[in-house]
C-alpha cells in the first residue's frame, strides 16, 4: 500500500478546539464559575479557566490526532463494533490454569496475615463479587439490563434482619430461605416483564428496586424504617462470637480456650463468605457449558433467531433472572450479618449502578474480569479516600468511556469450542 | 370535596410539568429509539441555572418580576439546550449503530457524570431560590376553598405556551417535518436529504430545553433542590411517556397530567409516604398491560 499523503489541516483544527472551548465556557461556566450560597453566590473563574483550558487543549490535540494515519487507524480499529464472543479451539489449555489453585491458597492464607481492617475491606469486595457474579448472569449471559439488582440485595440483607427479629431464625436457616425468597421475587417480577423490549425491561426493574427501598423506608412497623435492624452473626456450630454468649450457647473463644478477639467473626465470615464465592463460581461455569448458559447468550446476541429455533425465551429469560437474583440474596445476607445492621441507605440506585459498573467495567460474561472488577472498584475508593468525592465521577466516565471504546469490557468473554464429534454420520 | 379539589388543582400543575419532562424522554426514544437516562438530570441541572440565573440577576440590582423571569427562562433555556447538544455529541453519538444495552449503559454513566459534577462544583447541601411570585386566588367551595397560587397558575400557562409552541414547531415547520421524518424511517429520510445526525441533536437540544422550561418552572413554586432531584422526577417523567405512549408527543402530554392528577389524589386521599411507590407500581402496571401507552402505536419486532 502506497504511503497515504497525511497533510493536517491546523486550522480546522483550532477552529475545532475554539468552538470546543466555547461549549464548554457555556457548558461549565455557570456551574463551576458560580457557586451558589444562599441567595447569593461566589463566583470561581480560576478553576472555570483551568477546566476550559483543558478541553480546548484536549480537543485540539485530538483533531491533530485524528488526521494523523496513526489516529485514522486508531479510529478505525474502534469504529468497527467488533461484539462477538471469542472462540477459542477445542481442547484449549489456559496458560492461567496455575492461578486458580494459587489464588485459592493465598485467598485462604489472608485472614491469618492481614489486619482487621483489611480484612473488611477484602470481606466488602468479596460481597461485591458474588453481587457482581450474579448480575453478571442477568446483564452479562443473558443480555437483560437489570437495573433494581440492588433489589434482591435488600431481599437478602432483610431477610436475614427480619428472620431474625420475627421468626428466630439464625444466619444458617436464612442463608438458604434469603436465597429462595430472592429467587421468588426475581420469578414474580420477571414472568410479566420478561416478555417486554429490552429498554423497558431496565426501566421496570429499576421501578421494582425503588419500590423495595420505598417499602422498606415507610412500612415502620415491620421494617422500623430508616432507623434500620439489627441482623445476627453467624455462629459456628451454634457457638457465638461474642464475649459473652446468650442462653444456652457457649461462645466460640470459651470453648477453645483462646482469648476473645472481635476478629474471630470476621475471619469466620470471610471463610464462609470465600466458600460460597466459590461454589458460586464453579455453578456458573458449569452452567455457562449446559445448554441452558449456551440459551442465555444464544438469546441474547438474536432473540428473534432463538424464538425461531423453539426456545422458550421467557422460561430462558426467567432462570437468568431468577439465579441472578439468589445469587443478589446471597450477597445481601453477607452484608446484613456482616455489618450487624440494615437500613434502607444501603439499597440506593446508586449501589445498583456500582454493581452494573462491576459488570461493565469487567467484560460482560467475563468471570475473571468481573471478579477483578469488583475488587478494584470496592477496594480502591478505600485506598484513595481523599479522592472519594470524585468516585461516582469516575465510575460514569468509565461507563461511558467503556461502551464506546470496549463495549465487551476488559476481559472479552471466551469459549472453548467444541470438537466435532467422531461418529457413524458422515 | 375541598381537598378533592384542591389536590386537582395541585396535580394539574404537577402533571404539566411531568409532561413537559417527558416530552424530552418521548421524542428522544421516538427518533433514536433509547431511553435518555440522563434526561432527569438535565432537568437537575437546568434548576441550578435557575438558581444561578436569578442569583446573577439580583447581583447586577434587576428586581422587577417580569424581566426577572424571562432573563431566568432565556439564559436557562439557552444553556441547558446547549447541555443537550453536548451530552448527545459525547455520549451517544460516538455509540450510534451499537446495541441498545451500550447506550442505555453510556446513558446511565452520564447521568452518574451529571450528578457527581453537579455536587462537587455546588456542594451537596440543599440550595433554594427566593419567593418571586406569592399571593393566591381563592374559591370558597362548600365549608372549605380551595386555593390556587398565582404560581400554579404561572405554570399552568408557561407550560401549555411551551407545550404549544412545541407543536407547532413539530406540525407546522420544515425543522418539524424533518424531525417526523427521520422519526418514521431515518435511512429514507438520510436518503432524502435530511442530515439525520443534526436531526437527532436538535431532538436532544428540544428535549432539553422543555426539561429547562420545567427545571425554572418547578425551582420557582418549590424554592429547594439538591443534585439528587432529577433521578425521581426523571422516572416519573418516563412514565408519563410510557403511559400517554412513547414516541408519541400529544401522548406525553396527556400522560404528565392523568400521572400528576392521579398522584396528587393518590397523596390526597390514600397516602403520600406512599405516592413513589404508586407512581413506580403505575409504570410497572402500564408496562405490562399495555406497553404501547394511551396513544402510541404497538411496536413490531422485525428482522
Amino acid at each position: 500500500m502506497s504511503q497515504a499523503v497525511v497533510s493536517i489541516n491546523y486550522k480546522k483544527s483550532v477552529i475545532d478546539a475554539v468552538i470546543a472551548g466555547l461549549l464548554a465556557l457555556i457548558v461549565f461556566g455557570p456551574i463551576v464559575g458560580i457557586v451558589l450560597d444562599g441567595y447569593d453566590f461566589n463566583a470561581e473563574p480560576e478553576r472555570l479557566m483551568w477546566i476550559v483550558l483543558t478541553v480546548m487543549a484536549g480537543r485540539l490535540a485530538a483533531s491533530v490526532f485524528f488526521q494523523t494515519s496513526k489516529g485514522a487507524a486508531f479510529l478505525y480499529k474502534h469504529s468497527s463494533k467488533d461484539e462477538g464472543v471469542h472462540v477459542l479451539l477445542p481442547g484449549h489449555k489456559s496458560k492461567l490454569r496455575w492461578i486458580i489453585p494459587l489464588t485459592i491458597v493465598i485467598a485462604l492464607l489472608v485472614p491469618f496475615i492481614a489486619s482487621k481492617y483489611i480484612l473488611t475491606v477484602v470481606i466488602l469486595g468479596l460481597i461485591y463479587v458474588l453481587l457482581g457474579l450474579g448480575l453478571n448472569i442477568v446483564v452479562g449471559l443473558a443480555g437483560l439490563l437489570d437495573l433494581g439488582f440492588v433489589g434482591f440485595y435488600a431481599i437478602g440483607a432483610y431477610g436475614l434482619a427480619l428472620g431474625y427479629e420475627h421468626l428466630g431464625l439464625g444466619f444458617w436457616s436464612m442463608l438458604p430461605i434469603a436465597a429462595i425468597i430472592a429467587a421468588i421475587f426475581g420469578a414474580i417480577l420477571g414472568f410479566p416483564v420478561l416478555r417486554m423490549h429490552g429498554d423497558y425491561l431496565a426501566i421496570v426493574t429499576l421501578g421494582f428496586g425503588e419500590i423495595i427501598r420505598l417499602v422498606l423506608t415507610n412500612w415502620t412497623e415491620l421494617t422500623q424504617g430508616p432507623n434500620g435492624m439489627n441482623a445476627p452473626l453467624p455462629t459456628f456450630f451454634g457457638m457465638e462470637f461474642k464475649r459473652r454468649a446468650s442462653e444456652g450457647h457457649v461462645p466460640f473463644h470459651e470453648f477453645f480456650g483462646i482469648p476473645y478477639s472481635s476478629a474471630y467473626k470476621y475471619i469466620f465470615i470471610y471463610l464462609v463468605l470465600l466458600l460460597v464465592v466459590l461454589g458460586v463460581l464453579y455453578v456458573k461455569k458449569r452452567l455457562t457449558k449446559m445448554p441452558i448458559g449456551r440459551a442465555w447468550e444464544a438469546l441474547r446476541e438474536d432473540e428473534i433467531a432463538c424464538r425461531s429455533l423453539g426456545l422458550n425465551h421467557v422460561l430462558v429469560k426467567l432462570s437468568a433472572f431468577m439465579i441472578g437474583a439468589s445469587t443478589g440474596g446471597l450477597a445481601g445476607v453477607f452484608f446484613a450479618t456482616y455489618q450487624g445492621f440494615v437500613n434502607p441507605s444501603s439499597f440506593t440506585f446508586f449501589e445498583s449502578a456500582l454493581i452494573l459498573a462491576i459488570v461493565v467495567l469487567g467484560g460482560m460474561g467475563s468471570t475473571l474480569g468481573v471478579v477483578i472488577a469488583a475488587f478494584v472498584l470496592t477496594v480502591a475508593p478505600e485506598l484513595l479516600r481523599e479522592f472519594a468525592d470524585y468516585r461516582v465521577l469516575a465510575f460514569g466516565m468509565l461507563m461511558v468511556l467503556m461502551m464506546i471504546w470496549k463495549p465487551r469490557g476488559l476481559v472479552r468473554m471466551t469459549r472453548t469450542g467444541v470438537e466435532q464429534r467422531e461418529g457413524n454420520v458422515k | 370535596m375541598d381537598i378533592i379539589l384542591q389536590q386537582l388543582v395541585n396535580g394539574l400543575s404537577l402533571g404539566s410539568v411531568y409532561g413537559l419532562i417527558a416530552i424530552g424522554y418521548t421524542m428522544v426514544y421516538g427518533i433514536i429509539g433509547m431511553i435518555n437516562f440522563a434526561h432527569g438530570d438535565v432537568y437537575m441541572v437546568s434548576a441550578y441555572v435557575t438558581a444561578i440565573a436569578i442569583a446573577l440577576l439580583s447581583f447586577f440590582g434587576i428586581e422587577s418580576f417580569p424581566v426577572v423571569i424571562l432573563g431566568t427562562l432565556i439564559f436557562t433555556i439557552f444553556v441547558t439546550g446547549v447541555y443537550g447538544w453536548v451530552i448527545e455529541r459525547v455520549a451517544y453519538r460516538p455509540l450510534r449503530g451499537s446495541s441498545r444495552l451500550s447506550i442505555l449503559i453510556s446513558a446511565i454513566g452520564m447521568s452518574l457524570i451529571l450528578q457527581n459534577y453537579v455536587q462537587i462544583s455546588q456542594g451537596a447541601k440543599q440550595q433554594g431560590v427566593p419567593t418571586l411570585l406569592s399571593g393566591a386566588i381563592r374559591f370558597d367551595v362548600g365549608d372549605g376553598f380551595v386555593q390556587l397560587t398565582y404560581m400554579k397558575l404561572f405554570i399552568l400557562c408557561a407550560s401549555f405556551i411551551g407545550m404549544g409552541v412545541l407543536t407547532y414547531i413539530i406540525q407546522k415547520t420544515k425543522l418539524g417535518r424533518m424531525c417526523r421524518a427521520t422519526q418514521q424511517d431515518p435511512k429514507m429520510a438520510s436518503i432524502l436529504g435530511i442530515d439525520t445526525d443534526k436531526i437527532i441533536s436538535t431532538v436532544f437540544v428540544i428535549g432539553a430545553t422543555m426539561a429547562a422550561l420545567a427545571g425554572v418552572l418547578v425551582t420557582l413554586d418549590y424554592g429547594g433542590f439538591d443534585f439528587y432531584v432529577g433521578f425521581i422526577i426523571g422516572i416519573k417523567a418516563f412514565t408519563a411517556a410510557v403511559l400517554g405512549g412513547i414516541g408519541s408527543l400529544p401522548g406525553a402530554m396527556l400522560g404528565g397530567i392523568i400521572l400528576g392528577l392521579s398522584e396528587a389524589l393518590f397523596a390526597g386521599l390514600i397516602s403520600s409516604d406512599y405516592k413513589d411507590v404508586f407512581s413506580f407500581s403505575l409504570l410497572v402496571i402500564i408496562l405490562i398491560f399495555r406497553p404501547s401507552g394511551l396513544l402510541g402505536k404497538p411496536e413490531v419486532e422485525k428482522v
